[in-house]
């Protein structure tokens, strides 16, 4: 089959690689029929996640046709249309029984890898560093899906792919982000990125009952969807100082929650930028934290932090004595995307929202490595690519 | 693993030491040059240093997961004397800036100077006391983990009653057989391709607590340990504590030479013990198609090289 194979900072290439075969009793065969490019997958593209090796397969949001199915899978048959989370859970470990399925402690074989990175081990993901698993990615044809009797949901006929191709991962990750911050009546969000993440999160923020959400970015074109498509506030940080700009929306309050859904390759004006940027490229950090930091400063005392943008690992000059002197609460973690994914179908299903706004440019999984060179320069517009085998 | 307090206060060094050591070796492995041009090596090293590095991160990574061992530590001192060799070597090159090597030689003869200090603190400071040689070169090797599994005690105890379980979450284990009620004989794979044979008697097996197990005189790798298992609180399953200890085919050289594959008992068990959870609550091992960093994360043509790799009888 073809599949989009990372070769190293900046290298993408479409190869011809084995058909997957079923190994685990509880695995599936998916033909994909659609597959995106995520923004964490430009983490890898930029070589900041460590443990990728040559030749790995990316990709972890897609959808398609059971085609295959191990001996253990009951709830799916072959030719059932179904999108798949992007985090792979078991659905029998501890953290599985609490929906915390990010955190699932049985499907990362490469667990040891991560416990020396994080202390212990998250989840296994599709096409995500060895640390996470090593498995083979969604961007091709087919893909291996393991407990696929717990992960993948099926999709009713009436449904575009689409509409609930970003089940997968951004739309839950966008909801996951406004849900933790609690949003109660009258409650300001601020959300910073207006990526298809901080999209998501923003119109998830006024399903969640928020009065107002104010979007921050640098890219007009973004800016501009943030305000038309998913009704926010916007601000420009290149243009005004968002601290200021803030407190003056919010009557000197701050924000009730700041939403970072930007993650480790922040950029902002000013010397903090190059600070960070000099000690992420000499090693000495690996994550820039600017969108935290700025989200932290400007949040109302008392009020929620919430990160859904990918950190992966450490950072520098955090404002420890900000959260601790102002009472902050600080949320995050990997989505755990099968909790909301029977729920957030429903909303597609009753027209609540269209997911597919988000995408702006469709390409044939051949022009896998365009498209990541598209996505990750923002040339022409790029929101959101979506592929098709 | 346990080490009480004395031993982590003289285990600062070593793990200072051992984020030295991954820090310089990624330099050295993604930056070579920048190295280079630092000791005034010349170009033609590139690629020795992305191995040196390589070594570097290992050293440093053994150190963190066995703070109680000195041997990683006395690696560590080998490697100075393999960095040294380079640069002395160096500096008879023409092709090389004697000034910076010079600078080079010196910073790295003071690390081997604390290296040498921290490895030999732990004959010292260690919990043995200074009369007695440490704990590992008396007993062999000894490893203790833990895990708690998702499952009813009685369903974990009775898993593990049956040593025939064993190879399918074990590694290195190739066969467990029950010879009597009390006496089984046990295959597993040594350092080298080597395989090696003991039989083991059941010292005592007290239901939903704990099995104890001691190998019979004639074992290529005497052997001996427990496994406890206890209701984690909270209604959260069952905790497994697993204690052995044993003494290595070829000795202390056997031992070296798993721990430079990077094969470290404590974290083999650890593995295990992952695996056993893993299919006690999932009823699978599941199946990287990169597992570690041997092969990358793209289907295998023939599946069977997966599951070699995954090393576990499925």
């Amino acid at each position: 089959m073809r599949a989009n194979c990372w070769h190293g900072k900046k290298r993408v290439r479409v190869e011809e690689v084995p058909d997957p075969q079923i190994l685990n009793p509880r695995d599936a065969i998916v033909r994909i029929t659609s597959t995106a490019i995520c923004g964490s997958d430009l983490h890898l593209y930029n070589g900041f996640i460590p443990t990728m090796k040559s030749g790995d397969i990316l990709g972890h949001e897609f959808m398609g046709e059971v085609v295959e199915k191990g001996s253990g899978v009951d709830n799916l048959n072959v030719g059932d249309r179904v999108v798949v989370p992007f985090p792979i859970a078991c659905g029998h470990c501890s953290q599985c029984e609490r929906e915390l399925y990010s955190l699932c402690e049985n499907s990362n074989p490469n667990a040891w890898m991560a416990e020396k990175m994080y202390g212990y081990s998250p989840c296994g993901i599709f096409g995500y560093s060895h640390m996470l698993g090593g498995y083979a990615g969604g961007q091709a044809e087919y893909a291996r899906v393991p407990f696929a009797d717990v992960g993948p949901l099926k999709v009713p006929d009436g449904l575009t792919d689409d509409q609930v191709l970003f089940l997968s991962d951004i739309f839950p990750t966008g909801y996951m982000a406004a849900e933790v911050c609690n949003i109660q009546p009258g409650d300001v969000i601020a959300v910073w990125g207006c990526g298809p993440v901080g999209q998501f999160a923003i119109k998830s923020a006024y399903l969640l009952g928020a009065e107002r959400v104010i979007a921050i970015d640098r890219f007009d074109y973004r800016l501009q969807m943030a305000r038309d498509r998913a009704g926010a506030e916007t601000l420009n940080y290149e243009e005004v100082n968002v601290l200021e700009a803030l407190k003056e929306m919010t009557g000197g309050r701050g924000p009730d929650s700041c939403i970072d859904a930007v993650g480790m390759e922040g950029h902002g004006p000013g010397l903090a930028y190059a600070y960070d940027r000099v000690k992420q490229a000499m090693m000495m950090e690996t994550d820039r934290p600017i969108a935290l930091r700025e989200a932290i400063f400007a949040c109302r005392s008392g009020g929620t932090v919430s990160v859904a943008g990918v950190y992966g690992g450490l950072i520098d000059k955090f404002p420890i004595g900000t959260i601790v002197n102002r009472s902050l609460t600080i949320k995050s973690g990997q989505t755990h995307v099968h909790r909301y994914m029977r729920p957030l179908l429903e909303r597609i299903e009753k027209g609540e929202i269209d997911p597919s706004f988000v995408i702006t440019h469709r390409l044939r999984l051949q022009d896998a490595a365009e498209g990541f060179s598209i996505f990750n320069d923002k040339q022409d517009e790029c929101m959101k690519v979506v592929m098709t085998p | 693993m346990e080490h009480d307090d004395e031993t982590n206060h003289g285990n600062q060094l070593s793990t200072t030491l051992a984020w030295f050591s991954i820090a310089l070796g990624a330099t050295e492995l993604a930056a070579p040059r920048v190295m280079r041009r630092l000791t005034g090596l010349p170009e033609s090293t590139e690629p020795m240093l992305r191995a040196l590095g390589a070594r570097e991160i290992a050293h440093g990574i053994s150190i963190l997961v066995r703070p109680d061992s000195p041997v990683p530590v006395w690696s560590r001192v080998a490697g100075d004397a393999i960095d040294l060799a380079v640069l002395f070597s160096a500096l008879g090159s023409g092709e090389s800036d004697r000034g910076r090597v010079s600078g080079a030689i010196a910073a790295v003869a003071g690390v081997t100077a604390l290296d040498v200090i921290c490895a030999t603190r732990f004959g010292a400071n260690g919990s043995e006391g200074a009369d007695e040689p440490p704990d590992w070169t008396r007993r062999g090797v000894r490893v203790e983990e833990v895990t708690t599994i998702n499952r009813p005690i009685a369903e974990v105890y009775a898993f593990w009653r049956r040593f025939e379980n064993f190879p399918s979450f074990m590694r290195h284990l190739e066969s467990v057989q029950q010879l009597s009620g009390t006496i089984s004989r046990w295959r597993a794979k040594g350092p080298a391709g080597m395989s090696v044979e003991w039989e083991a008697e059941m010292l005592e097996a007290r239901e939903h607590e704990w099995i104890a197990w001691r190998s019979l005189e004639g074992s290529d790798v005497p052997n001996s340990g427990s496994v406890r298992f206890q209701r984690a609180p909270g209604a959260r399953g069952t905790e497994v504590r697993v204690q052995l200890q044993y003494r290595p085919p070829a000795g202390a050289l056997g031992k070296g030479i798993a721990w430079l594959f990077g094969e470290e008992p404590s974290q083999q068990i650890h593995e295990d013990l992952h695996r056993a959870k893993q299919l006690l609550e999932t009823g699978e091992i599941p199946l990287s198609d990169g597992p570690g960093l041997w092969r990358p994360a793209q289907p295998a043509a023939d599946p069977r090289e997966i599951k070699e790799l995954a090393g576990v009888q499925l």
